[in-house]
């Protein structure tokens, strides 16, 4: 199979501008003729839906949630980034597009990061014009910050809730062209196939959550906004619900799955506390901006915090980054948060955080400056822990926070099955191997407003006159009679053992193998680990209840029995990749002193992977091979 | 380090929207006071699989206070008794060991069981299709920088826009009245520049959907005290305010 990332030739600067007149329009009389699904209601999701019904398309949209406004989203809080240069501070298109590539590590495209610069400017203009209360200045200009190791202050926010406050204003638009009749909301159904017939998406088919109803809903083309997998790691920063069962479905149809060991290990969440912990919770990145992050030097260290001299703290982000400091990429700031643990260096109760410490940033501003600044953040985490961070240091520690693999698409954002497009986090297509901080919402939204509502009518163009497959199709009865088998296997296990049980199981190994640190042997262990792990959940997985209510342990274990397969997958593309870069660190890769070692000579490229038709052949890797015209590859270094 | 407390639950168990429900006991052994009220619900659960008694079900999802899923009356109250706390942001510290907890699904007319402890909150989603939004379709935008906002503006708008639509002031209504969710939507939009031209048909068309689903309100307050978000009261005299211009503005002449 070669990989056409159409990707348009010529300058990058007009790139995107080129193609937008080389692609096919449709006709404004003709949009209402044609029917576009849109799973998923998240930043991508509902601003895509949102402008497609304004554009005139029959719109169906489907979330699993009761409400669009509860995709996970609305979670993020540090910001978007935009180069509007509204500081005066140097920063350009050019200069957004340059630290994303480099971010990323080399491992991203650069047409389509390039794009993603040009409309981010567009994003921030189309959000105020929702009325997004975005942060301003005294004089009514909206506000800036530095965030996440940027140079610059390119960062817009809304307190600590901006992905809260994006979202809504997505979902109000959509909510507008429900009103108008353009969008028809489908809440509390989850897609569990994807139909295909001849090679082209044709539709999905879902469940009603709460009646176990199964349907099938067919269009001229499907979006996927489904989200990222980073519940594969039990523990994350992910809501309950987040899943790869949408993207997983079009992969086993077919669609090829890029990069999954991709994944983002956030350096500043609350430590696990027990064994029953169900989540761990975010705290902004942006406190890395005034936190001093430091760990006792002495690993046998049993004094409080406060009472630990300045010569016996090792602030080991500043000592080894003298340059960036606390400020390091977040994949830089997890692993050496690991190191210092593994070191027995660790802080707190069980001895597995580091130290996020105000004192200096209080001595300097003012405790009224710091409320100001992380207030909301400093309740939430005096409510988690019981602690009082104003005169505590917060104990941080990495997990799981963003997925950078993905469903893999062209620079259309449409996968290799026409007609099925991904967007948001369950495409792969910007973000390489690191996410830079701020940018996920970003592209969420560059995707939505700004880039599929062009693109899609490419393909759409070519299906004028023609109606969506009928849903009495075969291809059609054969999906919705997958999903009420697999439903009636699930309930007929019988088994001893919950699927959260078996979720934590593969968590464990996920995290430990395949976390922020990965060798050939470890990855060789969670390969047949994980199938150990499947081939007992098949067996012994319990699922009480029935099929024709709501049974969220039945939700589950369908969600579980996804992330069984990626997090096989997972480990196959890491031990592949025998390379470290972004926040996958290979431990045979490292530079002397320890640090990431790219290879740019054998690992400049996409790993897309194609399944194979059932679970115990492996997938086959496909390369899409990474050009690099404009940013020059360089080993990162933050020193 | 963490302790551990042993409670009893009384929970509403409900199989279907048109079954009759109850309350029944549980025991809640050995829960860490760490742990959050959801999670000691899940530590419930996974004990109950174990027995092969159906589980629980009870609404939740990101568990961090920012999503709006989840909400339950803990001992009469909407999200418990811990004051600008989402129930999945409750934890188990505040309770003593051997205490009685009486859990029970949001209640309101509105808010019909789908099950156990979960309930259909979809008037709320109606009352913003009917008008929560400001008409900026995608592309029409101008430079943001272009309309300038006070910056007490912004902020008085983002305290109301920092509603998380739980319906924990429905819940705790004793009218089940939707104003507090109604009014924050309309004070965010209203209040905005952005928001001044649609601002009295939406207000009309927003708090005209509410009348369709929820109660009257009589100023008790409670929903204010139950809300996780600390939305303020006052945003329901601006709503009542902008409603009766609204009714003076929106209506046909006389003579036409």
């Amino acid at each position: 199979m070669i990989l056409d990332s159409k990707v348009p030739s010529g300058p990058i600067e007009d790139a995107w501008d080129s193609h937008r007149f080389d692609i096919k329009l449709v006709n404004p009389a003709n949009k209402r003729r044609f029917k576009i699904i849109v799973v998923g209601t998240g930043l991508a999701g509902a601003s895509a839906a949102a402008t497609f019904g304004e554009l005139g398309y029959e719109v169906d949209a489907f979330t699993f949630h009761d409400s669009p406004r509860r995709a996970h989203s609305i979670a993020a809080q540090g910001g978007i980034n935009a180069a509007k240069n509204y500081r005066n501070d140097g920063d350009s298109i050019y200069r957004l597009f340059y630290d994303t590539v480099k971010g990323g590590d080399y491992r991203s495209r650069e047409a389509n990061v390039y794009r993603l610069s040009q409309v981010s400017v567009n994003i921030i203009d189309q959000m105020a014009s929702q009325g997004v209360p975005f942060a301003r200045e005294y004089g009514g200009l909206l506000a800036n910050r530095s965030f996440g190791g940027a140079q610059v202050s390119r960062t817009f926010y809304a307190r600590g809730q901006t992905g809260q406050q994006l979202l809504l204003g997505a979902y109000q638009q959509m909510m507008a062209q429900v009103n108008a009749g353009k969008v028809n909301l489908h809440t509390n159904q989850e897609m569990l196939e994807v139909v295909t017939k001849d090679g082209e998406a044709h539709g999905i088919v879902t469940r009603d959550l709460n009646t176990g109803q199964v349907r099938s809903h067919s269009a001229h083309a499907v979006v996927l906004a489904t989200g990222g997998y980073g519940n594969v790691f039990y523990l994350s920063t992910n809501a309950m619900a987040c899943n790869v069962t949408a993207a997983w479905r079009a992969h086993r149809k077919g669609a090829l799955f890029a990069n999954p060991c991709y994944t983002q290990i956030h350096p500043t969440c609350i430590p696990q506390a027990d064994e029953f912990q169900s989540k761990l919770t975010l705290m902004s990145e942006s406190l890395r901006n005034d936190g001093r992050i430091w760990v006792p030097r002495n690993a046998d260290e049993t004094r409080k915090a406060k009472d630990i001299p300045e010569d016996e703290r090792y602030y080991y982000l500043e000592e080894k980054y003298p340059a960036f400091g606390n400020l390091v990429p977040r994949d830089v700031a997890s692993r050496n948060a690991k190191t210092v643990v593994d070191a027995g260096q660790g802080v707190g109760p069980l001895k597995n955080g580091v130290y996020l410490d105000f004192a200096s940033a209080i001595g300097r501003d003012g405790k009224d400056t710091i409320e100001e600044r992380y207030g909301n953040l400093f309740e939430m985490y005096e409510r988690i822990t019981g602690e009082d961070p104003y005169s505590t240091p917060m104990r941080i520690y990495p997990a799981s926070h963003y997925t950078m693999g993905g469903l893999w698409v062209d620079y259309n954002l449409q996968t290799n099955i026409p007609g099925l497009y991904a967007a948001g986090e369950a495409n792969f297509s910007d973000h390489g191997a690191n996410r830079l901080g701020a940018s996920a919402l970003m592209q969420g939204l560059a995707d939505g407003y700004f880039v599929l509502p062009y693109t899609i009518g490419d393909s759409l163009a070519a299906k004028l006159g023609t109606d969506p497959m009928s849903t009495a199709d075969p291809a059609f009865q054969e999906a919705e009679k997958a999903v009420q088998d697999r439903t009636q296997h699930f309930l007929g296990i019988g088994g001893t053992k919950s699927p959260d049980y078996y979720h934590r199981e593969l968590g464990k190994v996920v995290w430990e193998h395949i976390g922020m640190a990965r060798n050939e042997a470890g990855l060789t262990t969670a390969i047949s680990e994980i199938k150990a792990i499947r081939e007992a959940f098949w067996n012994d997985v319990k699922v009480l209840g029935n099929g024709d209510s709501l049974n969220s342990s039945l939700e589950k274990v369908g969600r579980v029995a996804d992330f069984m397969e990626l997090g096989e997958l997972m480990a196959r593309d890491a031990l592949d990749r025998s390379e470290s870069c972004g926040g996958h660190f290979r431990e045979e890769s490292q530079t002397e002193e320890g640090e990431a070692l790219r290879r740019d000579d054998v690992f400049s490229h996409v790993s897309a992977w194609e399944w194979q038709g059932d679970v115990n052949t492996p997938q086959i890797k496909h390369k899409e091979e990474l050009e690099f015209e404009y940013v020059a590859l360089s080993q990162r270094s933050y020193k | 380090m963490s302790t551990e407390l042993n409670l009893t639950l009384q929970v509403w168990r409900q199989a279907a929207p048109d079954a009759p429900g109850s309350f029944v006991t549980y025991e809640a052994k050995n829960i860490p006071d760490d742990s959050s009220f959801l999670e000691m619900l899940d530590i419930v659960n996974e004990g109950l699989i174990d027995n092969d008694v159906e589980p629980i079900e009870f609404p939740h999802d990101c568990r961090e206070g920012i999503c709006g899923t989840c909400g339950v009356m803990i001992n009469g109250r909407a999200h418990g008794q811990e004051r600008a706390t989402a129930t999945c942001q409750l934890h188990m510290r505040k309770f003593s060991d051997g205490d009685t907890i009486a859990i029970e699904p949001w209640r309101a007319a509105a808010f019909p069981v789908i099950k156990d402890l979960i309930v259909d909150r979809s008037p709320m989603d109606k009352i913003i299709q009917a008008g929560g939004y400001i008409t900026a379709p995608t592309g029409t935008g101008g430079d943001a920088n272009d309309t300038l906002i006070p910056k007490e503006v912004a902020e008085s708008a983002m305290d109301a826009a920092a509603c998380i639509g739980c319906g924990a002031c429905i819940a705790a209504c004793p009218n089940s009245a939707g104003q507090l969710f109604t009014s924050a939507k309309l004070w965010h939009l209203n209040s905005l520049p952005q928001g001044q031209p649609e601002r009295f048909t939406r207000t009309e068309s927003m708090v005209d959907t509410m009348e369709q689903f929820f109660g009257a309100c009589t100023n008790h307050g409670e929903c204010a005290e139950a809300c996780p978000k600390e939305i303020s009261l006052d945003f329901i005299a601006y709503m009542n305010g902008d409603y009766i211009k609204a009714k003076i503005k929106n209506r046909s002449r006389s003579s036409q």
